[in-house]
């Protein structure tokens, strides 16, 4: 497909760097703490990104135990109701903002420079920034559950007036850190837009860009678009807090249904940042593990960004019940039902790619399966919901928890577990314990569905979100999900001691660990070298 | 198909979940409304189960037979526009298929016109009140779950955390509409069995309706996250047959007017402090508890704790001023409209002597009353 051409070229990041030397086009890097505090390497970057994602997955998890634990039984037993509501919010925070979205920017920090032939990302000094801004968002978070009158305790979708005149003192901290995680995002959004507009191989053409750098273009955009109207939304519920504004304030001729209309605004479009690189990860695992092209390479980058553009008009679908005139709740629900045909496009692709192909099933395949079946359960749940009258009976249920764990779970997570143990011998140079690899995903696929299929009736059945405390009729089922929800998370633990073991030692991975993979990725040695091309490579 | 998926259900759960009675999805209700929805519902679910059948079919069918394992070898297609017309049109034309059913069912349910009654739903936290407009009725309705149960000193009852001291009491056979706002943060007034959720929001009113079909006690609880108690504050729903209602609409407004005779006479009656400690715990466990504790510490940074309490230990004036007209900007409500003068009397009282606060102060009906005149 290309090779690697012996011209003399300067490394893109060569005027960038101070220590700068040719030794055999590697850095020294700084060793010890400096290493990590001061790189601008794509790759430190991205691995510094995954670990805090993992790390901020296991603390999310752990708040998730809590509810799960005090859920066990009907009756309050372990927290107050106060206590409860500040683990569901932060639970959310940490999971979407701390988990999900570092680990798609760790990602795209590892893989973007390789896939598209460049030998770092086009702007390092920001990398840096914009990681390390993240660790302190999430220390101001996570310490203001310390503080007296807790941490917040509205939702992570902190509808005002909840979170204005009704929050703990501790609100201004929240907002705080949601500034610094909405500054990082955009940092790293910015590098991937710049990276790969500018810095792809020669003879790269757009429809050539592996689809992982596509989806994370898109997703770029989006975020760029949707990160400052959070910010604003957050700035409003500040002054309406402490400075006496009205925004939100009916009495201050304010609306606190404007508040949701805004921050839906973000949180649509939200979502969609935290699937669509998954789409480019499952592109890259099918064709792989099924030896055979992708189906429809141009109409899955049709799809991506039709999803992407339909993602600005579907926000109120999350407000049905606020009372909207019945044109805007037609107008809402069409659109939302629209986005099920590029994303329906999407799923069919890839089934049509494993058909009659020659399928083997290790463990990145066995994620990406999952994923399949599983983010199109919650693809259904979803479309149910589009449904206006029936998201009345829906709405603010279990069924939603039950659809959001699907699409975000088994959707966003799963992918990026089949992304590591895809990526992972080019990352470490070693081969992951395939055995430990199929036991992760075997308890994490058997238990993430006794968690979350369950609550798909408990929501049909009348069970409300967000209660410490339920009807005895919702007993039985929900000590089911508190067992799933254990187990899943000591699941969690087999994938540590996996990547662990991997990065310790292992078999020698070969550049190409994948018999069908294809790729710039798999040109350069396993584990690829510091700066991934120096030279650029040549597409033809 | 609904014998299949309860089937997969009971392979897929321990025999427990048999022995309850949780169902197992949506209920019909009992409203037109919400059969119609349950129907809607059920349509998306039969369509979307057979496309999973279809898709994850031919997946299935792939990984079993396109192993590399049996020797399968890959065949070389990919890109064909035809297919993806093919597949982008077909899902188009069954989602317009879903939509048609979904929009009349909407414009069904917004209809709020010629209602026969009109009750306002008025969320606070965490109590619903309801006024029925022109009959002079209206009345709290509170969680009456003890709170032994809650912190399981008790067995729980039949109905726990789904049961009121006072239900919402409807007619059944006539068209109801209800006007849904909040007194402080956003609330979501939610009864299943009519298939109404509606948003309770604070300086706004939304309007919904119902017509119900069968006499009951229906069930429900507030929807949306509303601050420490969203848990624990249900809704229930009593319907009954027109005659009934009509008597039981009468002797409420007997009893309101009675109500406001009793309180005049209660303006003139001086109680004891005993007798004002028994009444006054009763309705300080009742209304304030579940912020401010029946310790009386509150939870710090959040409720303020009434024992040594500068305002509750302090200015008698200062302490009704707030417990009469709330304070504004925080969850503190005016129990004015709650509680009436011989309560108030009676929970100022028991907060100044409670917990140690001892003061000594005892406060009659009649000093609520003379509050701010």
């Amino acid at each position: 497909m290309n090779t690697l051409t012996q011209e003399n070229q300067v490394s893109m990041d060569g005027s960038l760097q101070d220590d700068h030397n040719h030794d055999d086009g590697h850095h020294a890097p700084p060793s010890g703490i400096m290493r990590w505090l001061l790189t601008t390497n794509h790759k430190d970057i991205g691995t510094l990104y995954l670990w805090f994602s993992f790390i901020m997955f296991l603390t999310g998890g752990l708040m998730a135990m809590v509810i799960r634990a005090e859920l066990f039984q009907p009756g309050l037993q372990l927290v107050d109701p106060n206590f409860f509501n500040q683990m569901t919010t932060v639970h959310g925070l940490v999971m979407v903002f701390g988990a999900v979205m570092p680990a798609f920017t760790g990602l795209a920090n590892w893989m973007i420079p390789m896939m598209i032939g460049a030998p770092d990302m086009a702007l390092p000094r920001m990398n840096n920034w914009s990681f390390w801004i993240l660790p302190f968002a999430f220390i101001i978070l996570l310490s203001s559950l310390f503080m007296e009158g807790g941490g917040p305790n509205f939702g992570w979708t902190f509808y005002a007036p909840l979170s204005t005149e009704y929050s703990p003192d501790s609100t201004a901290l929240f907002v705080f850190s949601i500034h610094i995680m909405g500054i990082s995002s955009i940092m790293g959004a910015i590098n991937v837009i710049v990276t790969v507009i500018n810095m792809r191989a020669p003879g790269m053409t757009w429809m050539k860009l592996p689809l992982f750098a596509w989806t994370w273009l898109i997703t770029a955009f989006l975020l760029i678009a949707v990160m400052p109207v959070l910010a604003g939304a957050v700035t409003m519920v500040l002054t309406d807090k402490y400075f006496g504004t009205s925004f939100f304030e009916a009495a201050g001729g304010g609306d606190p249904v404007m508040f949701q209309h805004i921050f839906w605004f973000f949180g649509h479009p939200e979502v969609y940042i935290m699937i669509l690189p998954s789409f480019g990860i499952m592109s890259a695992i099918i064709p792989t593990f099924s030896r055979k092209k992708l189906f429809g390479y141009s109409s899955m980058v049709y799809a991506t960004a039709s999803i992407a553009i339909l993602s600005f008009l579907v926000w109120a679908h999350h407000m049905f019940t606020t009372g909207m005139p019945v044109f805007a709740e037609l107008f809402f629900m069409y659109c939302t039902m629209l986005i099920s045909v590029p994303t329906g496009v999407k799923i069919f692709n890839w089934v049509a790619t494993m058909w009659k192909g020659s399928l083997t099933f290790e463990t990145p395949m066995l994620f990406a399966i999952s994923f399949l079946v599983l983010f199109t359960i919650g693809g259904f749940s979803g479309l149910m919901l589009a449904i206006t009258p029936a998201d009345f009976q829906y709405h603010d249920t279990y069924f939603v928890v039950a659809h959001f764990h699907y699409v975000l779970v088994t959707g966003a997570i799963f992918t990026i577990m089949a992304a590591v143990y895809y990526w992972i011998p080019k990352w470490t140079g070693h081969m992951y314990n395939e055995r430990l690899g199929k036991l992760h995903f075997w308890c994490s696929v058997i238990s993430v569905n006794i968690l979350f299929f369950p609550m798909h009736f408990l929501g049909l059945a009348g069970m409300p979100r967000r209660i410490p405390d339920y009807a005895i009729q919702f007993a039985d089922v929900n000590q089911i999900v508190s067992i799933g929800g254990f187990a899943f998370g000591l699941s969690q633990l087999i994938f540590l001691v996996v990547v662990i073991k991997c990065i310790r030692g292992g078999e020698k991975a070969p550049a190409k660990p994948w018999e069908g993979a294809e790729g710039l990725e798999w040109e350069i040695p396993s584990p690829a070298p510091y700066h991934s091309f120096t030279t650029p490579p040549v597409i033809k | 198909m609904k014998q299949l998926w309860c089937g997969a259900l009971a392979l897929l759960m321990t025999p427990a979940i048999l022995a309850t009675e949780m169902p197992l999805n949506m209920t019909e209700g009992v409203t037109d409304i919400s059969s119609r929805v349950y129907h809607l519902h059920m349509t998306i679910l039969y369509i979307c189960c057979a496309i999973g059948l279809v898709v994850f079919g031919i997946m299935f069918y792939s990984m079993i037979y396109h192993r590399k394992s049996k020797g399968a070898v890959a065949a070389n297609f990919h890109e064909s526009t035809k297919v993806e017309i093919l597949w982008t049109i077909i899902p188009f034309v069954i989602l317009i298929g879903m939509a048609i059913p979904a929009t009349t069912t909407l414009i069904a349910m917004e209809d709020t016109n010629d209602a026969a009654l009109t009750i306002k739903v008025t969320g606070s936290q965490w109590k619903w009140h309801y006024s029925y407009f022109d009959q002079g009725v209206e009345f709290y309705s509170l969680l009456s779950t003890p709170r032994d149960q809650i912190e399981g000193d008790a067995p729980k009852g039949e109905y726990y955390l789904l049961e009121v001291d006072r239900p919402l009491v409807v007619p059944i056979g006539r068209k109801v509409r209800f006007l849904v706002t909040s007194d402080d943060v956003i609330h979501s007034w939610w009864v299943p069995a009519f298939a109404i959720k509606k948003d309770a929001n604070p300086g706004f009113i939304n309007e919904t309706w119902t017509h119900i079909d069968k006499p009951g006690i229906y069930r429900g609880q507030c929807a949306e996250l509303c601050g420490k108690d969203h848990g624990f504050m249900p809704i229930v729903v009593e319907a009954l047959p027109e005659a009934e209602f009509e008597a039981w609409l009468a002797s409420q407004q007997q009893q309101a007017s009675l109500d406001v005779l009793e309180a005049e006479a209660s303006l003139a009656v001086t109680l004891e402090i005993e007798e004002l400690m028994l009444q006054g715990e009763q309705v300080y466990l009742t209304y304030c508890a579940a912020c401010h504790q029946p310790n009386g510490m509150g939870l710090p940074g959040a409720f303020p704790a009434m024992k040594d309490s500068p305002i509750v230990t302090g200015d008698i004036s200062a302490h009704l001023e707030m417990v009469i007209n709330g304070k504004p900007g925080t969850a503190m409500q005016a129990f004015n409209k709650q509680l009436t003068p011989q309560e108030i009397a009676a929970v100022v009282t028991y907060e100044r002597n409670a917990w140690g606060n001892d003061t000594g102060d005892i406060i009659q009906a009649i000093d609520v009353n003379q509050h701010g005149q």
